[in-house]
Parts: structure tokens; C-alpha cells; sequence
């Protein structure tokens, strides 16, 4: 099994850094049970012992206010583990904040002072001898992203490990809460309360400052000790309330801290110039976060990682494309005709390679955004941003998903939603990941494209850049609108480090771009394929009833008996340019080709996706929508561009690539059931309604649950509904 | 010497916190940032839309919304 470590620390530590250069590429990634914190696994073997290495979630405290804290907390009382506790010797007093807590909870700390480099540069020097003398643990100075002291670490980790595990260090807090801690700790340890758990007096300071998770632990394991310890705290409150107007949480860390100050003074911490002057990194500040500057900045920032993500993709997409064509062409050659054909060719290899296709976009983004999170300017986009996306219930770092979503028309929601992973704190990342996928996507261009194209000719390029904008406020208001139902809370506090600007390292871009590249291929991977089936068969069953094939058939053979054997084999040639086609031939492949449409038309609206279109035209016909629509609705679901085909199919014009619609878009533009209110109404149905299937998965993945995923289908197809029937009624009196 | 609050703070003005006067999630994340009574900081800069401030404390650079300063409370002199 080997010896249980965990790497503990506070953000920006090199906490990461430390852990990829200790476990290379044998690491595991997977989530906490119940929570979407990552948990992240790997083993590394020194000197002959084997090392089990967990990387916890960054955390600056163990209390109990975020997912971060608890799995973090919790881990540490269960497993027991050596926790290895990187702090950066820059920034020495607050890194020591969690060493301390760490310490109560009586956990052997080894501590790696890290990034030694950048202090000295800074004109820090720490005694680390005495920091260690002082503190009762282990020292040791590193340099996590050279490798420097990684050995000394690792020595001093499994050292001594056989020793009695060290008693929870035992800090003052001042008389009114050591006699208060004196006495709870003697009610738990006569009644063994949640003994194993952890030390006594620290379940009784997690008490003093009022910690839920713990409070609700001891109410599930005993409530009248629970109660009693309660009473106490109350009576601790109100006086310190009294007396000091102060609560038993602020003396306890104002005790920590006071605690810290007396470790680093005199001889461990010495700063040889003024720890106030400005460094590069605060020089860079100037410019990159300046009031007129700094937004114009990040606009050609954010712009520049999507140019990035989409137009450097481009070449690796059309690749996976013409690979899953190939693929596609040679499984109908080879297989027979029939439903396993239909299957593999429709449901599986579509369907694979509709999930494969964003495999590049997704490396690209996260590769892009990697570089804008490990250098640390992600952390000024919030900051910049912030005063703008609060008003909305959001947080500043919402915009970088709403961006790849489509906020610069064809973006994708899918590494969209999966970049909200950057936001830390819940409600807002949910919120932005189920409004994310309002923005005009890539896959609704083509469907926007070809409606403008048929109804709005002298508008072109103002009616895309009016239908960005109704994107991004719809996104917006909605967004608030969830966070003032649904996920209604409190706003998460924005006090937040701004990191120094740090050069990032490619090894670590490189693992970041893989993890949740491999995340995505094996987590959705699965589930869309069962999906994309799924969909293939409601498109396809029920069949024609043999008397209608026949119908086709003899339609068929009645253009055919007037030609010659010749010319009907060579109408049947595939692949033929039309010019070398006789002109007998070249007519009867027209003729079989409308046939043919005709009999797909036919088998579609028979099918249970096109008997579902019907069955909802009594409902759509309030926003214009026929069966057709409908049908082609149901199939966007499968992925939005498919719409065009399925329109293609439903009015018999056989396959429309939906690049090339303009055959479909003059047959729109001139149908009788088309006007420019039942385009409206489309356009904004297609932007609203339920996300694309591989889109729910994510969120689903990112929400952590079925339920948002069930949500976002059903509330975005109801208010897109809504939409588009506001918009159809009205624009029908105004025609 | 006075006392203000954090939001009140001018550009690269500096002061003592004497006093944090808020519980809950917010308090401790104030705290937990080292943000407490007797800590020196130094408004650094303020965000393009004057919200957030960014505060330069213990050698490292902290934001917080102006809503969120206005539970802290300063020393400055004069």
C-alpha cells in the first residue's frame, strides 16, 4: 500500500508544481465522493520505501465553509496521513496560518518552505534551523519547480516513522477560551465524543468557532453532548461579546496569528530592504490592471485565447473529421445493408466521432487557460470584472466561460462549461455553467446562417452581431434570475491573493491540457455514445411498413424501365462528376434522387422522432413551428447543426451539408409556411432551447449531479418556448 | 492618528486594522488572509470600476469588494 502522504497548502503554494515533479505521469485523478473537488492521486518511490501521494485541495483554513476545506479536513482525520505542508517562504506569515491548524489537529507536518529562491531575491532570509526548533517540526527549504530539496523532503518524510505520531501542538487563545476549551475537553473525553475523529480539544475549538460540519457531525453521534458543548459555547459568546465585543472565532485567530508573530521574530524571518518596495510582478500590475489599459488588455487577451482555442483546432477537428469519414464510408462498404449498417454507420461512428471532434477544442482551451491561471493573470480578469458580473450574481471569472461558449459568436459550450472548473466558489460557477450555454455556439451558426440567409438578405452581419448581443443578455439575466430562485445565496466573498506573475512551466501546461482532456474522453465519452445511439434510433424507428417501401420501389422502377441497362448502371455510379454523365443518365439519377428524398421525408415523419414532431405541432404552432421544425428540433438536441439536416430531410431535399445550405434556404425562403416571424422565432428558439446533449453531460459532470443536468434541459426548452411564441405573435403583427 | 474604514482608504495610503467586525464565512476568510487587528496594509490599487481594492499585506497582494472593507476598521495617521 505504502506510506500515506498528503500534500496540504494554501493556493499558489507550488503545491501542484510539487506534486507533479514528485509523481510524474503515475497519478490518478478522480473526485470526493459527493463533492466536484478533484482528488488527485499518485505514487513515487524513494530510497526503497514506496510513497502514496494525495494532493489536497488548496485550502488557507480547515474550517468548514467551503468543499475544499472539508474533504481536505476530512481526509486528514481519516487516513492519518504524513502531510507534507508546502508554504512559500515569501509569504511566510500567512502560509504558517494552516501549518498551525494542521498542528492542533496533531498531524506530523513536514514542512517544505518553498520557492526559498524567489525570498532571497526578495532580500527574505529565513533561518530555517530555528524556524524548525521553534515550531517542533521538520524544515526543509525547496525549490518545487527545479527539484531542489525534493530529496531532503522526501528523506524527512519517511523518517522516523515508526515514532509515537507528535502531540496536537496546544496554543493559548486568551483565559476566556482556554477555560472554556479546558472544560468541553474533559465532557468529550468522559463521554468519548466523536473520538474517532479527532483530539478532543480540537472538536471543542471547532465548536468555539461555530463550525456546522461539525456541529451536525456530533448531532448525528450524540445530541446530548452535542448540546451541552453548545450551551457552553453560547455562554462564551455572549460574554466575549460583553466584555470585548469580539466573537471566540476572531480570538482564535487573532491567538494563531499572535502565535506566528512570536515563531518568526527575532533571527528566523529578516527582510534586508523594505518588504513593501515594488517587484516586477507589481510593475506589471500597473499596466495589465490600469483603469483605462488594463480592460483594453484583457479584451485582446480573452479575444486572443479564442482565436487560439477555435483557430488552431481547426486543422487537428478536420482531421478527427476526415478520419470518422473514412471510417464512416469504409464500415458502409463493407458492412450489409440493413439496421447493423444503419447502426454503426449513423449511431456509433456519428456518435463517437461527434465526441471525439472536440477533443482538440478542449485541448486547446485548457491548454490556453492554463496559461492564463499558472501565470496568474486569471486572478486580475476576476478582479477587473468582478464589479460588473456581481450585479448579475456572478463572479468575475464567469466571463472566460461565457466567452468559449460562444460570447464571441462560434465558440462551444461544451469546453465552455467545463471552463467554469476555474471558479471556486459554488453558486456562481453554477450559474454561469447553466447559462453558458446560451451563447451562439459554432453548431447554431450554420442554423442562424441559413435563416438570415432566407428571410433577412439586406441585414446579414447587424443581425448576427444583434443576435451575440441577445445572447449575453439573455445568459446575464437568467443568470440572475437563478441566483435569485434556485441558487439563491449570499454572494462568496472576493477576498482573494492576487499571485505575483509567474512564467508557467510547459511540463505543468502539459499535464493540466492532458487530465482533463483524458477526463472528458473517458467520463462523456461513454454516456454520448449511449445517447447518440439512442437518438439514432428514434430518427430511424419505426420503419416504413413494407407497403409504402414498395410504393417507393415501384416508383423507382417505373423511371427505370424507360432507360437502357447501360445508362441505369451508370446513373447508379457513385462518385462520378455530373459533366461525364450522359444526358439520359444524368436525368434519371435526378429523378431517382427525388424519389429517394421523397421516400426519406417519409420514413422520418414516420419515425417516433418525426411522430413527436406532429404530435407537438398543436403546441409549436404558437411559434410557428410545423412538423418539420419540430422534427429538426428533436434532432438538435443530438448536436444544433443537425437541424439544418434534419430540415433537409423533412423537406425532401435529401442530405444538406450544413455548410451549403443554400439549396435549403431558397426552398425556405419560398415555402408558404416560412415568414420572417416564423425565422424570428426559430432563430430564437435554437438559441435558447435545451443544449445539446454532450453540453448536458458536462454540466452534469460540473454540477456534480442529474439534476442540474435534467434542469437545464427542461427550464431552457420551456423559456426558449416562451421566447419564441413572444416573439412570433408579435412579429405576426407587425408583418 | 483616526480611525476610518478599509473603503474609505485613499491610493497608496496606509494604516493599522484595529478591528474586523464581521462573522460568519466573511470573517474568516478575512482572517485566514491575516487580515486582523494590529496588521499593517497599504491600499495598492483599486480595480478599473473603483470595487475591488487591492491591499498590500504581509508582503502579498489581496483583493476584497468595498462592501466587504466596510467591516474592517483602520488606523491612519492624520
Amino acid at each position: 500500500m505504502g506510506i500515506k502522504v498528503a500534500l496540504a497548502g494554501n493556493p499558489n503554494a507550488g503545491k501542484t508544481t510539487l506534486f507533479n515533479k514528485l509523481t510524474g505521469a503515475r497519478q490518478h485523478v478522480g473526485n470526493y465522493p459527493g463533492v466536484t473537488v478533484e482528488k488527485k492521486e499518485g505514487n513515487c518511490s524513494f530510497n526503497g520505501s514506496d510513497l502514496n501521494i494525495t494532493d489536497l485541495p488548496g485550502t488557507y483554513s480547515l474550517t468548514a465553509y467551503t468543499d475544499e476545506e472539508v474533504v481536505a479536513r476530512d481526509f486528514l482525520a481519516d487516513t492519518r496521513p504524513r502531510v507534507i505542508n508546502i508554504a512559500d517562504a515569501s509569504n511566510l506569515e500567512r502560509h504558517l496560518y494552516l501549518t498551525v491548524q494542521l498542528m492542533e489537529m496533531g498531524m506530523p507536518v513536514i514542512i517544505a518552505l518553498n520557492m526559498i529562491d524567489v525570498a532571497n531575491q526578495r532580500g527574505i532570509s529565513i533561518n530555517h534551523e530555528l524556524l524548525s526548533e521553534r515550531l517542533g517540526v521538520p524544515v526543509v527549504p525547496t525549490v518545487a519547480r527545479s527539484g531542489k530539496g525534493h530529496k531532503e523532503l522526501l528523506a524527512e518524510t519517511i523518517r522516523g516513522l515508526d515514532n509515537v505520531p507528535p502531540r496536537p501542538i496546544e496554543l493559548s487563545y486568551g483565559e476566556d477560551i482556554d477555560s472554556a476549551l479546558d472544560e468541553m475537553t474533559q465532557i468529550i473525553e468522559e463521554n468519548s465524543f466523536l473520538a474517532d475523529f479527532c483530539n478532543s480539544r480540537w472538536t471543542a475549538l471547532k465548536f468555539l468557532e461555530n463550525d456546522a460540519h461539525m456541529i451536525s457531525k456530533g448531532y448525528e453521534h450524540d445530541k446530548t453532548t452535542t448540546e451541552a458543548l453548545k450551551k457552553i459555547v453560547g455562554r462564551v459568546e455572549k460574554h466575549l461579546l460583553s466584555t470585548l465585543n469580539t466573537s471566540p472565532e476572531a480570538l482564535i485567530a487573532d491567538h494563531r496569528y499572535g502565535y506566528i508573530k512570536s515563531v518568526l521574530l527575532e533571527d528566523v524571518l529578516s527582510y534586508k530592504v523594505d518588504n513593501d518596495r515594488l517587484f516586477l510582478s507589481d510593475k506589471i500590475d500597473k499596466v495589465l490592471t490600469n483603469r483605462f489599459l488594463g480592460p483594453i488588455i484583457m479584451l485582446a487577451i480573452l479575444f486572443g485565447l479564442y482565436q487560439f482555442t477555435f483557430t488552431y483546432s481547426e486543422l487537428p477537428v478536420a482531421w478527427f473529421e476526415n478520419f470518422f469519414g473514412w471510417l464512416g464510408a469504409t464500415a458502409s462498404a463493407v458492412l450489409p445493408d440493413g439496421y447493423l449498417k444503419s447502426m454503426v454507420v449513423s449511431g456509433i461512428i456519428d456518435g463517437v466521432g461527434g465526441v471525439m471532434g472536440f477533443v482538440p477544442l478542449i485541448m486547446f482551451m485548457f491548454f490556453g487557460i492554463s496559461i492564463l491561471e499558472d501565470s496568474g493573470y486569471l486572478a486580475r480578469v476576476a478582479y477587473m470584472l468582478d464589479r460588473v458580473l456581481r450585479v448579475f450574481g456572478l463572479h468575475g471569472s464567469s466571463v472566460m466561460a461565457y466567452i468559449v461558449s460562444g460570447g464571441i459568436a462560434g465558440g462551444c459550450a461544451v469546453p465552455g462549461v467545463m471552463a467554469t472548473r476555474t471558479l471556486r466558489s459554488r453558486n456562481e460557477k453554477l450559474a454561469t455553467l447553466l447559462t453558458a450555454p446560451f451563447m451562439n455556439c459554432g453548431a447554431k451558426m450554420p442554423v442562424l446562417a441559413l435563416l438570415i440567409a432566407a428571410f433577412f438578405t439586406e441585414s446579414q452581419s447587424t443581425l448576427m452581431f444583434v443576435f451575440t448581443l441577445i445572447a449575453w443578455c439573455g445568459a446575464l439575466l437568467i443568470a440572475k434570475l437563478f441566483r435569485m430562485t434556485v441558487i439563491r445565496g449570499e454572494s462568496t466573498p472576493f477576498v482573494m491573493e492576487l499571485p505575483p506573475y509567474r512564467m508557467p512551466t510547459f511540463r505543468g501546461l502539459l499535464i493540466h491540457t492532458w487530465e482533463r482532456t483524458a477526463q472528458y474522453i473517458k467520463k462523456a465519452g461513454t454516456v454520448i455514445l449511449a445517447i447518440s445511439i439512442l437518438i439514432w434510433a428514434i430518427m430511424t424507428f419505426p420503419e416504413l411498413p413494407d407497403s409504402q417501401v414498395q410504393s417507393f420501389e415501384a416508383q423507382r422502377s417505373a423511371v427505370m424501365v424507360n432507360y437502357d441497362q447501360a445508362t441505369i448502371d451508370m446513373a447508379a455510379l457513385e462518385d462520378i462528376q455530373e459533366e461525364s454523365l450522359s444526358e439520359a443518365a444524368l436525368q434519371l439519377k435526378n429523378d431517382l434522387t427525388v424519389i429517394n428524398a421523397k421516400e426519406a421525408q417519409t420514413a422520418l415523419k414516420n419515425s417516433l422522432a418525426g411522430r413527436m414532431g406532429t404530435a407537438l405541432e398543436s403546441v409549436s404552432q404558437y411559434a410557428g413551428f410545423d412538423w418539420r421544425t419540430n422534427i429538426a428540433l428533436v434532432g438538435g438536441f443530438a448536436a444544433k447543426e443537425v437541424i439544418v439536416s434534419a430540415l433537409g430531410t423533412a423537406y425532401s431535399l435529401g442530405e444538406v451539408d450544413a455548410e451549403e445550405s443554400s439549396s435549403l434556404s431558397e426552398t425556405l425562403s419560398e415555402s408558404p409556411e416560412w415568414n420572417k416571424a416564423v425565422a424570428l422565432a426559430l432563430i430564437i428558439f435554437t438559441m435558447f432551447y435545451a443544449p445539446c446533449f454532450v453540453t448536458v453531460v458536462c454540466i452534469v459532470r460540473e454540477a456534480g449531479s442529474w439534476k442540474w443536468g435534467l434542469f437545464s434541459m427542461v427550464f431552457n426548452t420551456i423559456f426558449a418556448y416562451v421566447l419564441a411564441v413572444a416573439v412570433y405573435q408579435v412579429a405576426l403583427t407587425l408583418i | 492618528m483616526m480611525n476610518i474604514s478599509l473603503r474609505q482608504m485613499k491610493l497608496d495610503q496606509a494604516g493599522t486594522i484595529t478591528a474586523v467586525k464581521v462573522g460568519g464565512y466573511l470573517g474568516q476568510r478575512i482572517r485566514e488572509m491575516g487580515l486582523i487587528p494590529g496588521t499593517k496594509v497599504r491600499v495598492h490599487g483599486r480595480a478599473p470600476l473603483k470595487d475591488p481594492v487591492a491591499l498590500r499585506v504581509m508582503g502579498f497582494t489581496l483583493t476584497l469588494r468595498n462592501n466587504e472593507a466596510d467591516h474592517i476598521e483602520v488606523e491612519v495617521s492624520g
